[in-house]
């Protein structure tokens, strides 16, 4: 219902506000794509397609944002995929985001990047490219200590760890319970990310 | 749905109804007129686009009217722009782009190297965790680098014997500086351990020859070791064990800036000797004490490091006299060894770059022999100088000061020139009973090199090194090529060529210096094969020597020989989950005149065949990990060559070969918590089928008498515990949750 209403209040400001509806149509166009993406090809499409609005725009860091999410979602699901191409082009454009502002969401990216990259070799790269990720986690809690899907990256890569190096699903649990607690209780602005939920859900399922 | 729906509407309202549109189509296709999948083609400044399909293929659908400006981009790839105007038809563009030079997609020489790059591109083919867990290595990195084509299988000797090289034509350098010495002090025929734990370096780069102008004075190989950068946190480490604990601390500073550490390490045999049934008899077991410190500093663009350690080995052991009916050889040895490095890389901007170091390097051997009876007690005055030469003391004192500078200059082609000099000023102080010399040695070097990359796919490395020695008082111009060209997607053939020149060692300079550096010329050709986890290498090398040194008839530089061979290294992480085995096989043919040989002879370091087999298994589960590495190699030659009845002359009384070499050698690991640390079980066992492997044959002075040379046990046991603090601050952020 609040997006139809949005829909509608958009259509009534759009000859006054052209170029700003212009880009909450195509980010809203482009995030359906990314909810529906399937294939590797798909998601790399709609990253381009972000991509292109960041470089048009200049000031808005979210469509880097979800350029970014589109590449950490083939790295994760691909396992064709050049994981560190990938992870390196993820970082490339949540830097890009930054030079616009810092925050917490794009700390994200980055730690997902690194998680991702970690993944080629996670006995060899457990030392660098996990410290980096876990240090992207810290740099995003202080930038906001309340952001839910630090907590579910925290816990998941927790989950992922064997308990003899202090992961497992007892370490992970109460970081999924912080993390559906704050989820629940988030109101996302419009376009902004909201996604984690379900997934921690899933995981929490997992752990019980 | 309904709201999908809406923005839908919304968006076509938006882009396409409301203004009309124009179409571009075409295609995007490199070089040589392949497809380009994945391109982004989008209209400048606007949010128009597409991304090519499989066949390379595009069409953008745009609201924009006039002339727009069309950027084709792709990872890999020079980004490509056109300028167009917009009609009502559809226009056509194409976009060739050219591949773009870079670190990451550009073709390296491979020939003669391993792991080069430091798994900067990919694999790195010994990590200091294959160090760690490679069976039968031991957490030694000499022994693991044993396990990799080209190296020999020396049972009795510790060292890298490269490609029929002794094992002094192999040199190790840590951070660019050269260490003298790496290794303990050994006995005869016992093989001792390196001085250096593996868990200090990031990894290693093995080079069987045909290696760059930046390195010189060794005939065969070099083995660049490169320390660890900033640690990721603070940690405490421990490991405790029967034979050997340690501990250490490293402290990374709140700015992440800059981190210091130290490690102390106490090797003891005592209990183990004990347990472990040794066939020479130890009245000084050997102990070992380690310590070492460290510090880095992140500089502007680079960094800082310095590492020192400090080392001192003792021993005692008895050995039958084999010119006797029971009287028996007591040799007692101490060493201390200091190593300094200090090294300073950075980047100053505009594709310069600097690298400094320098060493400071000292070692002491003390080794007294005695001839003792069956009741150990010493034996003096003999007219026999077979006897009379059991009795000696001998000092050694060798230090080394070093500088290195390498200036770099890379431009955006990635094209390099690398250029600098380097300075050893060595002293050697020799004293044998009451004779005793002193030798010191100013070696200076200058080197400049090239590397050509004429497309990503083809590069040339040229390079060029001068050497003066001041004990030699002679000059050297040493030439080096190489040649890499990609074939395909990750595989790559290469070739090197060099001349490498290595002044004589003390021991025989100690006798002359009116000797001629030692001289090898190496030619090599690689195909390597690296797709993902799996990795092939294929190598054919030929290797010739000059002016080897000969002791008969007197100190010359006559020596001559040649090694030719091939070598195959596979290796596959990724097929099977958690599974990494690796495959080596060398094919050695090699012969020498040098020292006191009469003719030329494949030496007794130097085995027609070698095969390594290993393969490692993580079993997640129970977070356990194991590791068996079974070693095959032919038999090497044994000579006895002693002088005929002129003495001036030597020749082969006895000869024959080995029995060859073969051990299977498993080591076990276990991951698990104790209290906060991070903790592992480690064991380990070499040689399980307990077979006897000869090394070689003592004989008595008269060659009438000869006695195999076995290693101390037969079979080696290992146990330890690793424990680690890793200062980390999860914790707290569980705990404010």
């Amino acid at each position: 219902m609040k997006q139809i209403i949005l829909a509608i209040a958009l259509l009534a400001t759009m000859g006054a506000r052209a170029q700003s509806s212009k880009y909450v149509a195509a980010m809203q166009h482009n995030l359906q794509l990314l909810d529906s993406a399937k294939t590797t090809e798909d998601l790399a499409a709609v990253s381009q397609a972000f991509e292109r609005i960041g470089d048009a725009e200049k000031t808005q860091w979210l469509p880097y944002y979800y350029a970014g999410l589109a590449q950490t979602r083939i790295g994760f699901a691909d396992p064709k995929s050049d994981r560190d191409a990938i992870g390196q082009k993820a970082n490339e454009l949540a830097a890009k985001g930054e030079a616009i502002e810092k925050n917490a969401e794009l700390c994200t990216i980055h730690n997902m990047a690194s998680t991702i990259q970690m993944l080629v070799n996670p006995m060899e790269r457990f030392k660098t490219y996990g410290i980096k990720a876990y240090t992207y986690l810290q740099e995003g809690y202080k930038l906001d200590p309340n952001n839910p899907r630090l907590y579910f990256l925290d816990g998941a890569s927790t989950f992922g760890k064997p308990e003899y190096i202090g992961g497992g699903k007892e370490k992970a649990k109460p970081l999924f319970v912080k993390a559906e607690e704050l989820f629940k209780a988030e109101k996302p602005a419009d376009l902004y990310p909201h996604w984690g939920l379900a997934e921690t859900e899933r995981y929490l399922a997992k752990c019980n | 749905m309904l709201n999908k729906i809406l923005t839908t509407i919304l968006f076509l309202l938006l882009t396409t109804v409301a203004f009309g549109q124009a179409q571009i189509t075409g295609s995007v296709t490199d070089n040589k007129k392949q497809a380009i999948p994945g391109v982004s083609v989008a209209i400048k400044d606007t949010y128009d686009g597409a991304t090519t399909d499989s066949t390379g293929h595009f069409r953008i659908r745009t609201t924009e009217k006039g002339t727009v400006t069309v950027v084709a981009s792709a990872t890999g790839y020079e980004t490509s722009t056109q300028t167009i105007t917009l009609a009502a038809q559809p226009i056509q563009v194409s976009f060739a782009l050219k591949e773009k030079i870079s670190e990451l997609n550009a073709v390296t020489v491979t020939a003669g190297a391993f792991g080069g790059g430091m798994g900067k591109k990919g694999l790195t083919v010994l990590s200091s965790l294959d160090v760690q867990t490679t069976a039968g290595a031991n957490a030694d990195i000499s022994r693991a680098v044993n396990n990799l084509p080209g190296a020999q299988q020396i049972s009795n000797q510790e060292g890298l014997f490269v490609r029929g090289g002794d094992s002094y034509e192999a040199k190790q350098f840590i951070d660019g500086s050269l260490v003298n010495r790496p290794y303990y002090l050994s006995a005869s025929n016992i093989p001792t351990r390196g001085r250096y734990p593996a868990t200090l370096f990031k990894g290693f780069a093995f080079s069987t020859g045909g290696y760059s102008a930046l390195y010189g004075q060794a005939l065969s190989s070099v083995l660049i070791m490169e320390t660890i950068d900033l640690p990721q946190q603070s940690e405490a480490n421990a490991f405790i064990s029967p034979i050997q604990n340690s501990l250490g601390i490293q402290r990374l500073a709140k700015n992440q800036q800059s981190s210091f550490g130290f490690n102390y390490q106490y090797t003891n045999t005592s209990l183990y000797y004990a347990l472990v049934k040794q066939t020479p008899d130890y009245f000084i077991r050997p102990r070992f004490h380690n310590a070492d410190a460290n510090f880095r500093i992140k500089t502007k663009n680079g960094m800082i490091k310095y590492y020192t350690t400090f080392s001192y080995n003792k021993l005692g052991v008895r050995t039958f006299n084999i010119d006797t009916v029971d009287m028996k050889n007591a040799l007692t040895l101490s060493n201390y060894n200091w190593f300094n490095a200090l090294s300073w890389k950075e980047n100053l901007g505009d594709g310069w770059k600097m690298s400094l170091s320098a060493s400071y390097s000292i070692t002491h051997d003390s080794i007294s022999s005695q001839l003792q009876d069956a009741h150990n007690v010493p034996q003096y005055t003999f007219e026999k100088y077979w006897l009379d030469t059991v009795n000696f003391r001998l000092d050694r004192r060798e230090s080394l000061v070093q500088g290195k500078a390498v200036i770099e200059k890379r431009f955006s082609n990635l094209n390099t020139i690398r250029f600098g000099g380097e300075y050893w000023y060595s002293q050697y102080d020799f004293q044998y009973n009451t004779i005793s010399k002193h030798l010191p040695d100013q070696l200076s070097a200058g080197f400049a090199e090239t590397e050509l990359y004429f497309t990503n796919s083809l590069v040339a490395t040229i390079g060029i090194r001068a050497e003066y020695s001041s004990i030699l008082q002679k000059a050297k111009v040493a030439p080096r090529a190489s040649l890499a060209y990609r074939m395909g997607k990750g595989s790559t053939i290469s070739a090197a060529f060099g001349q490498f020149y290595q002044k004589p060692e003390n021991t025989y300079l100690q006798v002359t210096s009116a000797l001629d550096y030692t001289q090898a010329t190496h030619y090599i050709i690689n195909y390597q094969r690296q797709v993902r986890g799996t990795f092939l290498r294929v190598e054919a090398f030929y290797k010739k020597y000059e002016d080897l040194i000969k002791t008969v008839p007197s100190y010359n530089n006559s020596g001559s020989g040649y090694a030719k061979g091939i070598e195959l290294y596979f290796r596959d992480k990724t097929s099977f989950k958690h599974l990494d085995y690796s495959i080596s096989y060398s094919y050695l043919d090699t012969k020498r005149d040098y020292l006191n040989y009469p003719t030329a002879l494949m030496p007794g370091i130097a085995a027609n065949h070698t095969a390594t087999a290993s393969v490692k298994h993580f079993f997640t589960r129970i977070g356990t990990g194991a590791s068996l590495t079974y070693t095959f190699a032919t038999g090497r030659p044994y000579y006895a060559i002693i002088p005929d009845s002129t003495g001036k002359a030597y020749y082969i009384k006895d000869q024959g070969k080995t029995n060859g070499y073969q051990t299977l050698d498993l080591s076990i690991y276990h991951l698990t918590r104790m209290g906060k640390a991070a903790a592992i079980w480690y064991a380990s066992a070499t040689n399980l089928p307990g077979r006897t492997n000869i090394a070689g044959y003592n004989y008595s002075y008269d060659a009438r008498v000869k006695q195999p040379i076995l290693p101390p046990a037969q079979r080696t046991f290992f146990v330890g515990l690793i424990l680690n603090w890793g200062i980390d601050r999860r914790q707290d952020a569980i705990d404010n949750l």
